[in-house]
Formats: C-alpha cells, structure tokens, sequence
C-alpha cells in the first residue's frame, strides 16, 4: 500500500503540488490525469525522490521514503519515461539488467530474468538480447523501457507519460499489453498522462490534478458518472460520456437469455462496441458468444437502460 | 544507361590537369652551394632522356590511370606508379645534377615534384576513400605507409638530395631533437589530460565553474603562439630564480619547462571544452531514468555520460595532439628543442633545406598522429549510428 500524505512541492510562492493525500492499493493502477502544469509529474517524481517534498511525506507498505537514501529508495521503484530513455551504447540485456546490477544480483540471475522478462513482452530473447536500442522498432523500445523498470520486481513502478511517443495504433497495443502483464504480475502502478482516454481505459483507479491539487480520486466509472468539478467534466468530455461509461462495462454484464440475428459480439466485449454494431448494423439486439458459442443476447434496450443507471 | 561520361571520375580529372600543368613548372633546384638561391629545371631537362623519359612517362601513366571512375584498384595503381615515377625521377637526376654544379652544388626538389606528390597524395587518398576501409585497415594501411617511407630514406636513394645532406651532417641531433619533439608534444597533451579531464568533469557540474573557466581558456587560445613562448620567458624566469629549487628542476626563462608549459595552457581548451560538451551530450531521457533508477553520481559518471561522450573527448585530445606537434616547433625558439630548432637555425643561415629538415617531419608526426586519433576516436564510437 502506498500512502501519500498531504504532500506539497512549492516553488518560489507557487504550489506546484499542494497537500495532496491519496492512497493505492497494491496490485492496482491508479492513472494521475491532468492538463500540462497540474502538477501531476511533480507528484509522481516526489515519490521516488527526484523532487524533493517542501513538507508531507510518503510511505510504502508503512514506511516512509524519507528514511532512504534516494538512490537507494529509486531501486526499489520503478521508473519508465516517455521516450523510454534506454541508454544507446548498451544492449537490451544490459539495459534491463541495470538495475539488477545495481542490486549486485549474480550474472545468472540477471541473464536469467532478462530472458523471463523480454518473454513477457513477446520479444524473443534470443533474437532481441544483444541488440543495441537504435535497432529497436518505436514500440519494441518502449517494451524494453518497461521491462527495465521491472526487472528488479520493484515494489512500486511509476511511468511518466510511457506512451507518449507512440502512434496511436502501437500505443492501444502498448497500454493493452501493460493492463495484461499487470495482471499477470500483480504489480502496482501509478502512471501519469495527460490523455484521459487512457486513463479511463487503464486505471483502476484515477486521480486528476488541476493546479496542483487533487480534485477527484475514484474509480473510472464514477469519474464518468459523477465528476466532482466542472474541470472534471471538461476533461471527460461531457458529450462523449455515456459512450465511456460504455465502455467500462462489458457485454457479459447484461446477457439475457433469447435470441437474436446477426453476427455474435463476444461476451469480453464493450458495451461500446455493441451499441456500435446495433446502429451500425440496424438491428435492436445481437446474439452475445462465450468461447464461440451463443449464450444469449444483449439488447439497444438493455444497453440504454445500463447507460441510464449511473444515477 | 551508363553514357561515356559516367566513366571519367571527376576529381581524376582533376588531378591530371593540374599533374600536366605542374610537369611544366620546374622539378629539380640546383644551387652553387646551400645558401644562395638555385635555379629551376624542368622535368624533361634534369637529366638525359633514359631517365627522364620512363620517369615523366610513368607519371604521366598514373595521371592517366587516375581517370577511370569506378576502378578503386587501378586508381590506386595508378597513385602508386606515379609515385614511383617521381621517385626515380629524384633519385635518378640528383647525382646527374651534382655532377654538373662544382664542389658544393645542392640539389633539391623544387615546386612541380611537391605539385606532383600531394596530387599523387590525393589520387591515393581518393581512391582509398573509395574502399571505406575500417579502422584496423586504415592503421594497417599507415603503418605500410610509414615502412615504406623509411624504407626509402634508409635506401640512400635519396641521399644526394640537399635535405638529406643537412641531415647526414646532423644524424645525432637530429634523432635527440625527434625525441625532444615527442616529448614535448605529446608530454604536454599527457598533461592536459591530467589537468583537463577532471576540471572539465567539475565544470560539467557546477554551471559557475564552468562559466568562469571556459572563457579563461578561450582567451589564452587567442594568445599569438610566438607570444605565448615569448611570454614564459620573463615568467618562468622569475619562478627560477625565486622559489628554491625551481632552477634544480630545470624550471628556467628558456628551455623545456618554459616550451612545455605554453604547450600545456594552449592544450587546456580543447580537452576541457570537449570533455564538458561530450558528456552533455547524454541523451537528458538516459539520465533521467539513470537518476530515476537509483544511479549515484558517480555511476551515471562512469556508466552513462564518460562512455557516450568518449568519442567527442577524444576528438578534443585529436585536436591537441596535431595542434601541439605543430606548435612545438616554435619551442625552438626559446631553446625548447625539438624540429623547431633546425627551423630557427636554417631561417637565421637562410638555408632553406635545414628549415625543411624541421618542417617535413613535422608534417608526417601531425599526419600520423591525426590518422591514429581518428582510428581511435572510430573504435570507441561503439553504438550503430542509425536505427535498423
């Protein structure tokens, strides 16, 4: 559990940062959003130490992070950047074993947790290893950068922006990738972006600052359904809120039994997505599928009646 | 698709123009004896036609054989006969020469064989250039170069030469003043190194530091060279004779510590400037998640910023290196020793083959030197430039 305690960064007589207390829960993904200035990278850098707090502090698993060293507090965090900041004159290996080498691990386990984690991310390990990262596609430098921040099996990993670089179609593939491994791992994250789609989409929970304080810190659900501030509302978009809140509930949520024409929408699926087959494909419900098979429908009406419910 | 004009490489061409209009310019000077001026012969007259004939032949064979494009080896061969072809030329018309100009007649090549030997000089390089040699053949190509070359000398083909006439009379002080020349050099390059690397570590980190030191630099660059070592003399004069056991040092107004030290404030600038532009040359994303990762200072030294900045520190030694072999001839001057010495003592007698017997190895030290920096600088730029 990591808690932060009315931390607060001042600059000269601004508050960048400003009292700001939140919880997260291990093994979850808190999303920190915010427009440019908020103040959400200086939040995210106070809790590895890169900036130092003006007062407030941090506690990891009820320890505070003040009574480490700061290099020594930054091994056991994670940290992956835009840009992925991958150091060019080392190989992939070398690049995700830097920490483990930091921490002194012997050779074999390094070489050995390289290869579990270039697995991970679907790079084979013996074409990928000894590659130097300008022979690394955008979105396999990326991958490598996570992998790094993760290689010491970090209590905490922090991600500023990580997907910033990409183009849209490899940056969905990346954040899918993440949200999976996530749960693979169990780890906790805490990642800032300015992209409230991609909070929405990866958080379990989301924090958004404007102007150096926390204005909502809830799930995505509610965030949609009940933004705090009007400042919340602009950033999810007023117009395109039933369509979020949409996608955060899946069509396994709803299935009734009876039936339907038409080609099947997988349980797994948004019911985003099967509100756009509906007026897509003109028809009033669609036969819903578990593993292939048909196991129901899922009806316009029912998903209006889900979309209605937030209230 | 490819017309007749594809197969003319423009700088051959070049080349031959400017090699058949210095055939025209006198070859050979013959002088009455080593101070007055000589007078200019050209190639065809220098001696009878059996030499001149395959001589001027060849050359004119290598100009030729420059021409085609496309043909990296026949273009080398062509560099390489023309060469010889002036070497015989040389070798062959001296004793011709000597022959016909009384008891201290000299010799020496005059404006059209230098014309001759850097276009000869080009052509090769062109055509090496052409191979895109890596860095172990390019070593291996200067060490052949440098074989041949004392080779050549060794021979005694070239010893009615006037050059090498002032040096057969000073073979001792000549090898002394070559080692006092390295030493000097590459002494005060070691120097700045010492001094250089960790004030331009320091002033990486400390912007005050920096902003005091590097204009500091900058103004002794600017410093005239001649009054630089003009300079050291009151200067190091006054710590010889003031502070006990200076002088025992051999710290004193003229001499090595003098020659050395101006060497050593002109070398300063490039090894600082360059380190401090060479590790801020770091990615800033690299050193953030190098800081971000729970690197000490010291690590993100060592691991990160030295290694990535290697090539442009290197470049900065490069610079002082080929800088201070030439600068150290004017250590002469104030009895530094070294090739300057043969520079002075020939400008004071107007002997000009003594001013060459300085200049000439000068000249080759530099090239060599700046061809091993470059290898150097190459082997330690270890990441691929470009993405896959």
């Amino acid at each position: 559990m990591i808690e932060i305690d009315r931390i607060t960064k001042t600059y000269g007589t601004v508050n960048a940062v400003d009292a700001v207390s939140m919880t997260v829960e291990t093994g979850s993904i808190t999303v920190i959003v915010g427009t440019s200035g908020s103040g959400k990278t200086t939040l995210l850098r106070m809790i590895n130490r890169l900036e130092e707090p003006t007062s407030g502090e941090v506690r990891i698993n009820g320890k505070s992070t003040s009574s480490l060293k700061p290099h020594l507090l930054r091994r056991r965090i994670g940290y992956a950047i835009q840009g992925h900041g991958l150091f060019p004159h080392h190989t992939v290996a070398r690049n995700i074993g830097a920490v483990p080498e930091l921490l002194k691990w012997s050779r074999d386990k390094i070489n050995a947790r390289v290869d579990e984690l270039l697995a991970l991310f679907s790079m084979d390990p013996a074409e990928f290893r000894d590659r130097f990262p300008a022979e690394l596609s955008g979105g396999q430098q990326q991958r490598v950068g996570v992998a790094r921040a993760l290689a010491p099996r970090p209590d905490l990993l922090l991600m500023d922006e990580p997907f910033g670089a990409l183009d849209p179609i490899i940056r969905t593939r990346a954040q899918a990738d993440l949200r999976q491994i996530q749960r693979k791992l169990g780890s906790t994250i805490m990642l800032v972006t300015h992209d409230m789609e991609e909070a929405i989409s990866l958080g379990d929970h989301v924090a958004v600052m404007d102007a150096g304080k926390l204005v909502q810190y809830a799930p995505p659900a509610e965030i949609i359904a009940r933004p705090a501030t009007d400042f919340v509302a602009n950033m999810v978009g007023d117009v395109e809120r039933p369509l979020r809140l949409l996608s955060l509930i899946s069509v396994s949520e709803i299935i009734e039994p009876g039936e339907a024409e038409g080609e099947a929408m997988p349980e797994t699926a948004s019911l985003r997505d099967a509100l756009s087959a509906c007026l897509w494909t003109g028809r009033d419900a669609l036969p819903a599928s578990r593993g292939g098979k048909v196991v129901g429908r899922v009806t316009l009406k029912a998903i209006r009646a889900r979309a209605g419910a937030h209230a | 698709m490819t017309g007749i004009r594809t197969h003319i490489s423009p700088p051959g061409l070049l080349f031959a123009v400017l090699g058949l209009a210095a055939l025209l310019v006198p070859f050979m000077t013959l002088a009455a004896n080593r101070i007055v001026a000589g007078d200019g012969i050209v190639a065809w007259r220098i001696a009878g036609p059996e030499i001149t004939a395959p001589g001027v032949a060849a050359v004119a064979m290598g100009l030729a054989m420059g021409l085609v494009a496309g043909r990296t080896r026949l273009r080398f061969l062509g560099a390489v006969l023309g060469l010889t072809g002036l070497l015989w030329l040389l070798s062959r018309s001296a004793p011709v020469l000597l022959s016909q100009g009384g008891e201290y007649a000299r010799v020496s090549p005059a404006a059209g064989f230098w014309f001759l030997l850097v276009i000869f000089m080009l052509l090769m390089a062109d055509a090496l250039a052409a191979l895109k040699p890596g860095p172990f053949m390019r070593g291996i190509i200067l060490v052949a170069f440098l074989f041949v070359l004392v080779f050549i000398f060794r021979s005694g083909l070239l010893s009615d030469l006037s050059v090498l006439q002032e040096f057969s009379g000073r073979r001792d002080a000549f090898f002394t003043e070559f080692v006092r020349h390295l030493g000097l050099s590459f002494g005060s390059l070691a120097a700045a190194a010492v001094i250089g690397f960790p004030l331009g570590i320091l002033c990486h980190h400390r912007a005050a530091l920096r902003s005091a030191t590097l204009p500091v630099l900058s103004f002794l660059q600017t410093i005239p060279s001649l009054a630089m070592f003009g300079l050291m003399i009151p200067i190091l004069g006054w710590v010889g004779n003031t502070v006990p056991g200076a002088q025992a040092i051999g710290i004193a107004g003229i001499g090595f510590a003098p020659a050395f030290l101006a060497l050593l404030l002109y070398s300063l600038l490039p090894v600082v400037g360059n380190t401090v532009a060479g590790l801020a040359s770091t990615p800033p994303a690299a050193l953030e998640a190098a800081c971000g990762m729970g690197m000490t200072r010291g690590q993100r030294l060592l691991r990160i910023e030295l290694p990535l900045g290697l090539p442009i520190i290197l470049t900065g030694l490069r610079i002082v290196l080929v800088q201070n072999i030439g600068l150290a001839v004017i250590a002469g001057l104030i009895g530094g020793g070294g090739f300057g010495t043969f520079v002075f003592q020939g400008l004071n007698q107007t002997a000009t083959d003594l001013i060459l017997l300085g200049a000439l190895p000068t000249v080759v030290l530099a090239l060599a030197a700046a061809i091993l920096m470059d290898i150097v600088v190459e082997l330690t730029r270890q990441t691929p430039e470009e993405a896959a």
